[in-house]
């Protein structure tokens, strides 16, 4: 084989392998983006509020618990709570056994429903915990004193 | 670029290295599972079950890195047709898919406790499930290819590349996607986790991933080795005359 015509060869499939490369990252991106809403696992409450789901239809709602929101009812096992994502507030009832890691000013996704009085009537919890991993130590400061800590320790 | 390629120059190479980097993954993995499970802090909000960290994160590295793997070695085998670059693909595959594995087990485990439920079908959980999925289509598909014509054709190679697509979609589904699972503690440069888990956890991804190295480097010998066996028992049989 001459030299030439191999590194031909080699060029050739290089340059052949990159721009497929290249088309098929294009399209799992053109994909990826196509699915941006269908693929999110939960709405969030302006999402609610900008676009309600009509009454009875199942959907999940995420984001912080509201802080002085979380109330336990007059019969003792419903809960109710506002959940917020910074630009707006939708108010959750549940009734039944919360995560042990459901806390005020924390993540949740909620599965449930819209009611008729724009109350999100849920039928379970999962705590949604952030990227923030804080040792106990620091458990009673508050999370910007808890921030400030660790920017100092790092 | 063949000058890297040559079988006996790897082996020559592999010998002392294998040893090496399975040796000291599994010192550096132990002390740091130890350093995790034993002496790291409880989290604030987790409590102790923050400790499958030390095993989920580095799971879910390797997982992913088995399948860059795959996906380099595929690469270099259709570009200059280097002849171990396939045998580096499939020494990657079955560590990666067992690494995959782990990570989404133990993050079964985690989220019973932390999210109040063993599996959600987010994108993340879902992307990380289609990469086991993918392991096992490509091992089929190189075995198959491997009993057919002895691991000429391309087609594992084209998978391999394929495939890479899942990499980048497992990493940004929490980003581009509401989703359960939370968004990346550490990226470029910062970390959202504090020093007390950082450390140990950066400690048990360098000992996993030399386990991990030491693996695939033994796996690379062995695929050699039973080539080598294979042609001399047919350069053995021709010569008896069968």
């Amino acid at each position: 084989m001459a030299g030439g015509t191999g590194i031909k060869a080699k060029h050739q499939r290089l340059v052949l392998l990159v721009i497929a490369l290249v088309v098929l990252v294009a399209a799992a991106l053109l994909a990826a983006w196509a699915l941006r809403n269908q693929a999110s696992y939960f709405y969030v409450p302006s999402e609610i509020v900008a676009n309600p789901p009509e009454q009875g239809r199942g959907v999940r709602l995420g984001g912080m618990v509201q802080r002085g929101s979380l109330r336990t009812e007059a019969d003792g096992v419903t809960i109710a709570f506002v959940v917020s994502d910074g630009k707006a507030r939708v108010p959750v009832v549940f009734k039944g056994i919360v995560p042990s890691l459901f806390v005020e000013g924390s993540g949740v996704v909620a599965e449930g429903h819209m009611g008729a009085d724009g109350t999100f009537v849920a039928d379970n919890l999962l705590a949604k915990h952030d990227e923030n991993y804080v040792p106990r130590e620091m458990q009673n400061m508050t999370r910007d004193q808890a921030r400030q800590v660790m920017q100092d320790t790092k | 670029m063949h000058g890297f390629a040559n079988p006996a120059r790897f082996l020559r190479i592999a010998r002392w290295l294998m040893p090496l980097c399975m040796g000291a993954g599994i010192a550096i993995a132990t002390a740091a599972l130890g350093w995790g499970l034993f002496f790291a802090p409880a989290e604030r909000l987790q409590g102790e079950t923050v400790r499958i960290v030390y095993l989920h994160v580095p799971s879910a590295w390797l997982g992913m890195a088995g399948w860059m793997g795959i996906a380099a070695a595929s690469f270099t085998e259709l570009v200059w047709r280097h002849p171990l670059a396939g045998i580096a693909a499939r020494a990657c595959a079955v560590p990666g898919a067992v690494f995959t594995a782990v990570c989404l087990v133990t993050g079964s485990l985690w989220g019973r406790p932390a999210w109040g439920t063993w599996w959600v079908w987010d994108g993340r959980l879902t992307s990380m499930l289609v990469l086991l999925f993918l392991y096992f289509g490509w091992m089929a598909l190189s075995q198959a290819s491997e009993a057919a014509d002895g691991g000429q054709n391309k087609a594992p190679a084209i998978f391999g590349l394929v495939g890479a697509v899942n990499i980048p979609i497992i990493h940004y589904s929490v980003i581009w996607w509401q989703s359960q699972h939370q968004a990346p503690s550490i990226t470029m440069g910062k970390s959202a986790m504090a020093g007390a888990f950082l450390h140990p956890l950066l400690f048990a991804m360098l000992g996993f991933t030399l386990l991990f190295a030491g693996v695939v480097l033994a796996r690379m010998r062995a695929i050699l080795a039973h080539q080598q066996a294979e042609a001399r028992l047919r350069r053995k049989a021709l010569s008896e005359g069968y």
